[in-house]
């Protein structure tokens, strides 16, 4: 119970000082997730929207696997991305290994099947009728497809809440990936790794703490988002 | 109003988010980088970061250190993922430079292991002064429950010497008195803390966590054969494209009579013994 105290005591004042370590630490997390999830977002949602409409043989497998990379562990997908930009692997000579770039490509790779899988589903919820509806009124396909993501759209938003939640907390991989380099590639979720591996109990709940707060407020941001022009329409 | 004012907010945050990814995108790289793959115990410490940060200034490079396992830095070292690797555990460095990965291996220091395990020591090792003996009832108490060992169990430096010392006192470790934990060295303190179990240690990592390992006191130290001694070893240019370079300044640095007395001096102040001793000659 002390140590939470503690660790909450230690969060706040190292919030309030602006520490530089901690900001550092903390604007690399956001870096990192922020643009994998973008770039999952980009796969993501027009990749689920096509599965969600369309029917074609062999889609089950497809659902199968984007199901199964839902629940791919995160610390393969980090030895996969090792040894694909290790120097001695097919991508080293991009020098990625050790840097933001290889934790954001191993992030998007986690987080678009979810953010894939969930926008699917969510398409997939839309009542028929009102896709015979648009095609009888003469809508054309992007029509169509904009249409129906503009009606799933809270679903769409949950799949890309889910996706964020899973890479904002993940450590295997960035670890494995990044290094957790201090200054450089060290996020949030490693800092609590290397901090209890110290027995910096204290120090580690706090970046925890920091960590959660963070999340609360992205997700309190994008739950807020649907009701742009919504109900009134 | 209130949806306006929510509209506001969000714009700020994707605005935020946009910028960061904006920044992440045009990070340029302008100074040289030196990537040193080494092992925890250097690193937790907070010896290398004090080393590091004045190689930097006096060389010039942006030095990036991966703290790992051993058997993890070496095969980072391997591939070629670093310039330079800075580890504890001769026999494999030895290979390492033998099979063409690294070009020298150069002594930097030294460090020695301690046994260490519950404060009212069921297995009585105080009284010993013989390693053999002592880690002989460790192996008795733990045959009788009463105790265990936690062993790193991670190929790491610690690991490998910890092996080599059951096997040069004979002594099989094929039982449930034997948990190997497959964790760093902070890990398995604090879970030999928590179990209080014996296990083996570097000097430096139990004095720097001390306080927060209340149940664990030093049992056994002094033995010839806990002697740690670190090695610095730069990737082979000829096996990978490596900064070179600027492995053998770090090298030169490490040697160097100033750094030397540095490293000997890192820690007094702090808990009245010194980490690590000097072993450059």
């Amino acid at each position: 119970m002390d140590l939470l105290i503690e660790g909450l005591q230690e969060a706040i004042s190292l919030l309030i000082t602006f520490d530089p370590r901690v900001i550092n630490i903390i604007l690399t997390s956001l870096q990192v997730t922020g643009t994998a999830l973008f770039f999952a977002a980009l796969i993501g949602i027009p990749l689920g929207a096509f599965l969600g409409l369309s029917d074609f043989p062999g889609k089950s497998i497809i659902e199968a696997v984007l199901y199964t990379g839902m629940g791919f562990p995160p610390v393969a997908i980090g030895l996969l991305v090792f040894i694909t930009f290790s120097s001695a692997g097919p991508f080293g000579f991009l020098n990625w290994l050790f840097t933001t770039r290889a934790m954001i490509i191993a992030q998007i790779i986690i987080s678009f099947p979810l953010v894939a899988g969930f926008t699917m589903t969510a398409v997939n919820s839309v009542d028929s009728n009102l896709l015979l509806q648009l095609k009888a009124l003469g809508a054309t396909k992007r029509q169509v497809v904009l249409a129906i993501l503009k009606e799933s759209r809270l679903g769409v938003l949950v799949s890309v809440i889910a996706g964020f939640g899973a890479i904002i907390s993940e450590v295997g991989a960035v670890m494995m990936v990044g290094g957790n380099i201090e200054r450089s590639t060290r996020v949030l979720t490693t800092a609590i790794v290397l901090e209890t591996r110290k027995g910096n109990f204290g120090l580690a709940i706090s970046f925890g703490i920091i960590l959660l707060t963070i999340t609360f407020v992205v997700n309190f941001c994008m739950s807020i988002l649907p009701g742009r022009g919504g109900r009134n329409d | 109003m209130k949806r306006s004012m929510a509209k506001k907010l969000v714009s700020i945050v994707l605005v935020l988010t946009l910028a960061f990814v904006v920044v992440g995108c045009t990070e340029e790289e302008v100074t040289e980088k030196l990537t040193l793959a080494t092992t925890t115990s250097t690193y937790d410490s907070g010896l290398l970061g004090e080393l590091m940060s004045q190689f930097e200034e006096e060389s010039g490079y942006q030095a990036d250190v991966i703290a790992v396992g051993t058997g993890q830095a070496l095969e980072v070292g391997r591939r070629g993922d670093a310039d330079i690797i800075f580890v504890h555990a001769e026999e494999l460095e030895k290979e390492f430079v033998a099979e063409g990965y690294g070009t020298e291996r150069t002594y930097v220091m030294y460090n020695d292991f301690v046994v260490l395990g519950p404060e009212d020591d069921p297995a009585n090792l105080k009284g010993t002064d013989d390693l053999g003996l002592a880690l002989q009832k460790v192996e008795q108490i733990g045959l009788k429950g009463e105790s265990s060992f936690a062993s790193r169990g991670d190929d790491s430096g610690t690991h490998t010497k910890e092996l080599s010392l059951w096997n040069i006192y004979g002594i099989d470790i094929d039982g449930d008195w034997y948990n190997s934990l497959g964790q760093g060295m902070g890990d398995t303190l604090i879970t030999a803390n928590e179990m209080q179990s014996y296990t083996l240690a570097d000097r430096g990592t139990f004095l720097s966590m001390e306080d927060h390992l209340p149940n664990l006191a030093i049992l056994f130290e002094g033995d010839e054969n806990l002697f740690n001694p670190y090695g610095i070893i730069p990737i082979n240019p000829e096996q990978h494209d490596v900064n070179y370079e600027g492995a053998e300044e770090l090298v030169e640095f490490f040697v160097r009579a100033d750094i030397q007395e540095q490293i000997g001096e890192f820690g007094k102040d702090k808990f009245a013994q010194p980490l690590f001793f000097s072993d450059a000659d």
